[in-house]
């Protein structure tokens, strides 16, 4: 099927999944992903023709809750963890728009 | 005061209920052993001596109303991938190595509530991504029974931590074996209930479709206690159930009367270690003894639940780890005197907060997802899982449960598979296909290798029939002593 792995998609991938890989990573992840993925090729040998690729789930039953406002996490604790929070309530990040 | 070290859940309820022995003391017990044996073992993450005491004291203070609830001053271990208010939840990982969650999961809230003792976090593989414990931004945990070895992954902490006796419970996750699998290296019981029975609030999530919470324990009595603690319906899950709660209260003990027992032998004939085999065949001798009636199965589509869970479990992370970006908690990548945008300090924050195996699934499941890719990888791999899901639910109709071992080998050294992912992934052939189901299955300890290495024996349920599960694995526990073996570790401490 698909054809191999090469290290461009690799770095393509890297890039949508917002990762900025080390030459070395790169080139250690396109040998074990190849190696991965050539595994998983005996998926295709399976016939799978007369199914559809959405996961039913017939033994689970959904529930959802009822539409009620109800208390959440303050401010305070919902930037708890941030790595920069600004002291007047906001999560700092580098500049989006030019200057 | 008990006696011993091997405190089941029951002994330890009632000695404090009763006012043998107080919760403080108890609590104090284990973390005095924990100080001691696990410098050696590293299977805690975070220790919390100060809470946990001040918990245990609160429990003594109230003995009176506490008494009756059913973890009335029982020391617990908690997953470092479960959510813990104001105490570090790390995952394992850099990117949360100093993260302390505002909230409890739900499962933490149901288990103080029941008078549960928080002992310490323990700890996993990074995100929970792992079959042995190596990849933790901690280090790696040891194998009590061999410390050259691996406990398993990725709750190795929990199951060490159990079988060394440093805590009589554990709580955990699995995702792909993650319970099951440890708790068979460390010759300990394991349980993952149905998907949909434990709510996953607050639990970080790995791959949403298979992630389910459960406990690890010395016995298939206390994993039937905390399960009973630990499940219902969470208005904040919900893929959690409304299903009715197991009868806890004619349990045990166990039998396997009319039983029958599947077993697909066609499946086991090659690529097990001979000593499980071993193992495997006089477990299954054992329950036909007892009455079980053991049955022929036949399970063709299990050579593809390994490449089937490593492309639904990647593809899933990759969407779920991209919270993880420098923004709303967790590490950021230092900035300092680089103009950079949003864009790099993401890129960046990501590959140094993550490690290589947390990356490489990214990746993997990046690409399985992509334009192009989606229907060879992703989409095929959710078709085979759903023949895997008809051929369980097909043999289900026929047996009462199903019997496997629970790992094709005992557990390896340290640095054996660390460098070859695939190898790591192909040890996961008898545990996946319970997460791609939703089934729920239990690992027993079944035996000892000639190297005092524990195997491990799995049963896989009916949804949400775990109270076969208990009856079958109880029968089998009663029937062997391996419940009553001891890793070495002991003589040293």
């Amino acid at each position: 099927m698909s054809k191999k792995l090469t290290r461009s998609d690799v770095e393509r991938i890297a890039s949508l999944a917002n990762l900025q890989l080390t030459k070395n990573e790169v080139s250690l992840f396109t040998e074990q992903l190849i190696q991965i993925l050539q595994y998983a090729e005996k998926l295709q040998t399976v016939d799978t023709s007369s199914l559809s690729s959405s996961n039913s789930k017939k033994n689970i039953t959904s529930e959802l809750r009822p539409d009620k406002p109800n208390l959440s996490l303050d401010r305070k604790e919902a930037l708890s963890g941030a790595p920069d929070a600004s002291s007047d309530g906001f999560f700092r990040v580098p500049k989006v728009i030019d200057r | 005061m008990i006696s011993g070290i091997d405190w089941s859940i029951s002994q330890i309820r009632n000695a404090i209920g009763r006012g043998d022995v107080l919760a403080r003391d108890v609590c104090e017990t284990y973390l005095n052993r924990i100080q001691t044996v696990d410098k050696e073992l590293n299977s805690f993450t975070t220790i919390l001596r100060d809470q946990a005491l001040t918990q245990a004291e609160e429990i003594d203070r109230n003995q009176d109303s506490w008494k009756t609830y059913p973890l009335c001053g029982v020391p617990i271990t908690v997953k470092d991938v479960i959510c813990t208010k104001d105490s570090t939840t790390s995952a394992g990982s850099r990117m949360l190595a100093d993260y302390c969650p505002p909230y409890d999961a739900t499962v933490i809230k149901l288990l103080r509530e029941s008078g549960a003792v928080i002992l310490g976090k323990t700890n996993c593989d990074e995100f929970a991504m792992g079959s042995s414990t190596e990849y933790s931004y901690h280090g790696p945990t040891q194998n009590p029974w061999k410390t050259t070895h691996i406990p398993g992954g990725s709750s190795g902490g929990a199951a060490a931590a159990v079988a060394a006796r440093l805590a009589p419970v554990s709580i955990a996750s699995d995702t792909g074996g993650s319970i099951r699998q440890p708790a068979a290296f460390c010759g300990v019981v394991g349980l993952k209930p149905t998907y949909g029975r434990v709510s996953r609030y607050g639990l970080l999530a790995f791959a949403s479709s298979l992630d389910q919470i459960g406990p690890i324990t010395l016995s298939v009595e206390d994993a039937a206690i905390v399960f009973q603690v630990i499940s219902g319906f969470d208005p904040n899950d919900s893929t959690s159930s409304n299903q009715s709660p197991i009868d806890g209260s004619n349990l045990f003990p166990g039998h396997v009367d009319k039983m029958r027992i599947g077993v697909p032998w066609s499946v086991l004939e090659k690529g097990i270690n001979p000593e499980v085999t071993e193992a495997f065949n006089k477990a299954i001798e054992i329950l036909s003894e007892q009455g079980a009636t053991i049955v022929d199965i036949e399970l063709p589509y299990t050579e593809h639940a390994v490449p089937v869970y490593y492309l639904i479990a990647t593809a899933e992370a990759s969407s779920n780890l991209a919270r993880y970006d420098g923004v709303r908690f967790g590490y950021r990548a230092d900035l300092k005197g680089i103009d950079v945008n949003l864009e790099t300090m993401y890129s960046r924050t990501r590959n140094h907060g993550f490690g290589d195996e947390v990356k490489r699934r990214i990746m993997l499941g990046t690409y399985a997802l992509s334009a192009g890719y989606y229907d060879d990888y992703y989409a095929k791999a959710q078709k085979v899982r759903q023949l895997i899901r008809h051929e369980y639910n097909r043999v289900l109709s026929d047996v009462d449960t199903i019997a496997m071992p629970t790992t094709p080998t005992p557990a390896f050294q340290i640095g054996e598979h660390v460098d070859d992912p695939l190898s790591m992934y192909l040890g996961d052939i008898f545990t996946v296909s319970a997460n791609l189901t939703g089934l729920p299955a239990i690992s027993l300890p079944a035996g000892l290798t000639k190297e005092h290495l524990p195997i491990g024996f799995q049963l896989i349920g009916r949804p949400f029939d775990e109270t076969t599960l208990f009856r079958v694995a109880h029968t089998f526990e009663m029937n062997t002593d391996w419940k009553s073996k001891r890793p070495p570790i002991f003589s040293e401490a």
